[in-house]
């Protein structure tokens, strides 16, 4: 059993999250929407492992 | 000159059946003289099955429809004698590549391993397809062999009964009532024998519709598949190109689902679509255009009493994927040798219901593939477009992104796993042959493998010896003793690291049990298992 983490991982959050909104700056709705898409799927496959993603996807639809 | 699907090739005979005061009754009537049906009769009349197909016109196909052949079809062709001509006029490929917007985005090429007497595809025009199979009974009938192909008998009512079937058919000399033990319609999507009999068809209609256009073109594109999504000539739609024998090119332009059919129809405004996709100097004739909508949905059961269904009356899918003719082929496969075993008396009428549970796993597993791709092609929702897009964007800088591209999972044959037939597995041995699997070919010193199995349940022992002659419930198996070394491909593919395998095969060529020694009861114990007769 591989468990999704859900305790703070990110060094510098603030940072980050700054740097998450930036990669929208300038952009519409729909470019946004397609930036958003790419990243999941990048990530997803940094991830690869099954159950952490199927665990992620439950968590996010239920948040 | 007129082509091969304009020219009569079953010409309408009268039949003294006609003219019976009393319903003559056969053993077998086939309806549907398309690939699925033909390939149940030829397979029928091979295990002298006396076999009469009704159809209700007299050519092949009109216009090319199905066209890409997968490995597996080619193999069963080649147990039914009609494979070869196929290969050697059919159009052999296996690079593919995918463009979208105004790039290609990545090219990818279908390995063609080595070890195989058939090719892993090739592209032939339906008509040329059935026109084999035609030849294949016209050559049949000379040997002898008892199969019939009736033009121009069209079936108006069917009516079932607890040991027969009737049938009611028209013809230009009037209408004439036959009998039949056994009948197997295969007469395609919008099968009258299955409204006839009042059974279910559901499942999920693809709201889109596609325009078909073959055209006759001297043009030096490569023998390629080529794949397009939102390409500038059909903006927010797909496209395909894919070659054909003689010079012919299937293009499939995705239309959307608010079209005016008629309109679109129109040679006039077919012309200028496809000029916008080849090039404004592309020289082309148009051979056939059709417009198809599709759905994925299949029968509860490919069985009702007497009547058995096979190909699109039993089951539909929509064209990504070659999963229509290809997989009608594997029912028949999976059909004749069972019908012939119950029709002998030798396996009992539960053996019929078992064509129906393997096929319907082949079904499922071809509708899932098929709607996976469908959804993919023609995105339902803007977030599902979204991903398609992100997958599209990425997919040509980032390999990862390349296996999440379906533009149509190529048709494989299907492994039955979990069926009641299959009998016992031994570990150690390769899991692509498991108990369900299909053989896989192989090359071994008396020629293809696969050109010495089928028909008939066989031993099949590999770097160790066992019995010749073995039987059970009247069903003789036969021994094929071969030598580990025979070839790298044989070793690889049937005994992985084991020194040794016995494997028991079913007169289709799938894998029934496998062991790693010599074990005569456990192997007849599987051959009851693998005909419906108990067994442990």
């Amino acid at each position: 059993m591989t468990d999704l983490i859900t305790t703070p991982n990110i060094k510098d959050a603030d940072d980050f999250y700054a740097d998450l909104l930036a990669l929208h700056d300038g952009h519409s709705k729909e470019e946004s929407d397609l930036i958003n898409a790419r990243l999941i799927l990048l990530l997803t496959n940094h991830i690869g492992d099954r159950e952490v993603l199927t665990k992620a996807m439950q968590a996010a639809a239920k948040a | 000159m007129k082509k091969i699907f304009e020219v009569p090739m079953y010409a309408y005979e009268k039949s003294s059946d006609q003219d019976a005061t009393t319903p003559v009754r056969h053993p077998v009537v086939v309806i549907g003289a398309g690939p699925v049906g033909l390939g149940i009769a030829i397979d029928l009349a091979q295990h002298d099955v006396p076999v009469v197909i009704l159809d209700d016109n007299d050519k092949v196909s009109f216009g090319s429809r199905a066209i890409c052949f997968a490995k597996r079809p080619l193999e069963i062709l080649d147990r039914l004698g009609c494979g070869e001509p196929m290969v050697n006029k059919g159009v052999q490929w296996n690079v593919g590549k995918v463009f979208f917007d105004e790039d290609e985005t990545y090219k990818f090429s279908l390995l063609d391993e080595d070890g195989h007497k058939n090719p892993a595809f090739i592209n032939l025009q339906q008509y040329y397809f059935e026109e084999y199979m035609v030849d294949r009974v016209r050559a049949l009938q000379v040997e002898g062999k008892p199969i019939e192909l009736r033009g121009n008998n069209k079936v108006e009512a069917v009516g079932q009964h607890d040991d027969h079937v009737t049938i009611e058919v028209t013809t230009p000399d009037g209408p004439y009532i036959l009998e039949t033990d056994w009948l197997i319609a295969c007469d395609g999507a919008n099968s009258p024998t299955r409204r006839m009999l009042g059974l279910d068809f559901e499942g999920r209609v693809f709201e889109d519709n596609f325009l078909i256009a073959d055209v006759v073109m001297e043009a030096d594109f490569p023998t390629e598949r080529w794949f397009w999504f939102d390409p500038p000539f059909n903006r927010g739609h797909s496209a395909l190109l894919h070659k054909q024998p003689d010079n012919v090119w299937r293009i499939d332009l995705q239309l959307g689902w608010d079209i005016d059919r008629e309109h679109e129809m129109k040679h006039e405004n077919i012309i200028p679509r496809l000029h916008a996709m080849l090039g404004e100097d592309a020289k082309f004739e148009l051979e056939w255009v059709s417009i198809y909508t599709f759905q994925c949905r299949r029968m509860e059961a490919f069985r009702a009493g007497r009547t058995l269904f096979a190909g699109d009356a039993a089951h539909q899918v929509s064209p990504f994927g070659a999963r229509g003719a290809n997989s009608g082929l594997q029912d028949t496969d999976n059909l004749a040798w069972k019908l012939k075993l119950v029709m002998d008396g030798k396996a009992p009428d539960a053996l019929l219901d078992t064509y129906s549970d393997e096929r319907v796993h082949g079904a499922d597993e071809n509708i899932l593939n098929s709607t996976r791709s469908t959804d993919f092609i023609t995105p339902k929702s803007d977030t599902s477009r979204i991903f398609r897009n992100a997958v599209l964007d990425l997919a040509g800088q980032h390999e990862f992104a390349r296996p999440l591209v379906n533009s149509g999972r190529l048709s494989v044959p299907c492994t039955y796993d979990g069926s009641t037939l299959n009998g016992p597995d031994a570990v150690g041995l390769p899991a692509a042959l498991r108990p369900g699997a299909t053989a896989m070919d192989a090359p071994t010193k008396d020629g293809w493998l696969l050109d010495r199995l089928g028909d008939k349940f066989q031993l099949l022992a590999i770097g160790m010896d066992a019995e010749n002659g073995l039987n059970a419930c009247g069903i003789d198996i036969e021994t094929i003793t071969l030598a580990s070394d025979e070839s790298p491909e044989l070793a690889a593919r049937y005994l992985g690291g084991a020194k040794g395998a016995i494997y028991l095969m079913r007169p289709d060529q799938h894998v029934a049990a496998r062991w790693t020694s010599f074990d005569k009861n456990a192997i007849q114990d599987a051959l009851k298992t693998a005909t419906a007769q108990g067994g442990k």
